[in-house]
């Protein structure tokens, strides 16, 4: 059983938090540069362009890309041989709490904003750190613990949308409200945005993967051929709506459409959109 | 697309007259940041005949809570956030004699009318380019509600700020597609 040092898991995090904020990944911005060539829109064109600005500017001078630095989404993948060391003056402490201090430290130190309340209706007093950070943890083989942190925006998150469908309903069903999602999505969430499409499953796990869609690679294709072409049919539909970047209208809409699929139920049909702004901050790592 | 127009803030009933939808603008002078509390609070004060922290009349709100400032800085990152979650709010301020705001995204039906019966002005700008938008905040300082972090008000002093016209005093908007 190999054993990874507590303040070294709660070291990484506060990295990759910052690092996430700061940093836009590579991705993105190629994937930015190529819809600049792309885009007919002038005025288009030139907001892509200070989107890259942007990115230049938060890595020179050290800004975050947006002041939302979002609420920390943290998919960590524990493996199976692998445990944690406990810090002497808390014994009963677990990877889940170096997670959140980890978290709690990385906002403070980054300058980065802190955006999570209490609790959602009454009150809604700041907790001051950022922290929770939802974790979504997974066994592996092996004894490495990868880590992976996503700063995500309010603005976009809140135009994510879930639904349940026929399980006889066609594709083409399922892509119409899905481009319908996007549309209404429109300029409040930050376009160009990254899609991130959740099929199967049930009512969580859909919404689950839908979010870990988002982590791969902008470049990426989906395994699956049938869900590959969905993938390029959706992004050339939604390119199609007229949007754009800001919702300023152009052919930009949507930088990438990634699907992930689970098994479920032969009653069901769960379908869920998880909407991500053009500043999609994450950042992974492998302990 | 339009050229550039240089405005300044307060806002003046004449130089409101002159934007259209589409407008690109470059806005200097005073600001006022507030979001989601903050109007919930000014309102609050507004309908119990209450005085506000701040003078509103011919002001312009951005609807802006910024990253932490860094040292030797005044702000840090500092970009739009979503506009119609003010729209409950807005027409309220803007009766109260505000005369501008600024955010991204759309606004409903009521900030619309709003807009015209009182003669004023949303401009949106760039939503999540908040490093870029804070080169053009040159000094920022709290003055009201300090409690809410992030979401305080603050006075800013804009510089050169990039905005465009979003909807205008005469019911036209830059998203209609």
């Amino acid at each position: 059983m190999r054993t990874i040092e507590y303040d070294t898991i709660v070291e990484t995090v506060a990295r990759l938090c910052i690092e996430a904020c700061y940093n836009l990944e590579e991705d993105v911005l190629g994937t930015l540069q190529k819809a600049i060539a792309r885009e007919s829109n002038k005025q288009a064109k030139q907001i892509l362009t200070q989107l890259i600005d942007n990115a230049r500017i938060a890595q020179a001078e050290r800004i975050p890309l947006c002041q939302d630095t979002g609420l920390t989404i943290i998919f960590v993948e524990q493996g199976a041989d692998m445990a944690v060391s406990h810090p002497n003056d808390r014994p009963k402490a677990t990877l889940f709490d170096a997670i959140q201090e980890g978290v709690a430290i990385g906002y403070e130190r980054g300058l980065l904003r802190k955006s999570v309340v209490t609790e959602p209706l009454h009150e809604r007093t700041n907790t001051g750190s950022n922290t929770p950070a939802i974790i979504h943890h997974s066994i592996a083989p092996g004894d490495n613990l990868h880590i992976t942190i996503m700063a995500k925006g309010g603005g976009c998150e809140n135009k994510s949308q879930f639904r349940m469908f026929n399980p006889t309903e066609s594709k083409e069903t399922v892509a119409g409200w899905i481009v319908e999602v996007v549309n209404q999505a429109g300029a409040n969430a930050c376009p160009p945005f990254i899609i991130g499409i959740g099929i199967g499953g049930d009512f969580e796990q859909c919404c689950l993967i839908s979010k870990k869609a988002l982590l791969r690679s902008l470049d990426s294709k989906h395994p699956d051929s049938f869900y590959a072409q969905m993938e390029s049919e959706l992004l050339a539909t939604i390119n199609r709506l007229n949007v754009g970047p800001q919702g300023l209208g152009g052919d930009t809409t949507a930088l990438a459409v990634l699907i992930e699929t689970a098994p479920c139920h032969i009653a069901s049909l769960p379908v869920a959109v998880n909407i991500e702004c053009h500043s999609h901050r994450h950042k992974s790592a492998v302990l | 697309m339009s050229k550039e127009i240089q405005i300044e803030t307060p806002l003046t009933d004449g130089q409101i007259d002159t934007l259209r939808a589409g407008d690109q603008v470059r806005i200097n002078g005073i600001f006022y940041t507030a979001r989601d509390q903050a109007h919930k609070r000014l309102c609050a004060l507004i309908e119990t005949g209450q005085e506000l922290p701040v003078d509103l009349s011919g002001q312009v709100i951005y609807f802006v809570g910024p990253t932490p400032a860094a040292p030797g800085r005044c702000i840090g990152s500092a970009g739009p956030t979503t506009s119609s979650r003010m729209d409950a709010f807005s027409p309220i301020l803007i009766r109260a004699g505000l005369k501008g705001m600024i955010g991204k995204g759309y606004r409903g039906e009521p900030v619309r009318k709003a807009l015209q019966q009182y003669k004023a002005v949303h401009f949106a700008t760039l939503g999540g380019a908040g490093a870029l938008l804070s080169k053009h905040i040159i000094d920022a300082e709290i003055v009201a509600y300090e409690d809410l972090g992030a979401e305080a008000i603050r006075r800013l002093y804009l510089k050169d700020f990039p905005a465009v016209v979003a909807y205008d005093a005469f019911g036209g908007t830059v998203y209609d597609r």
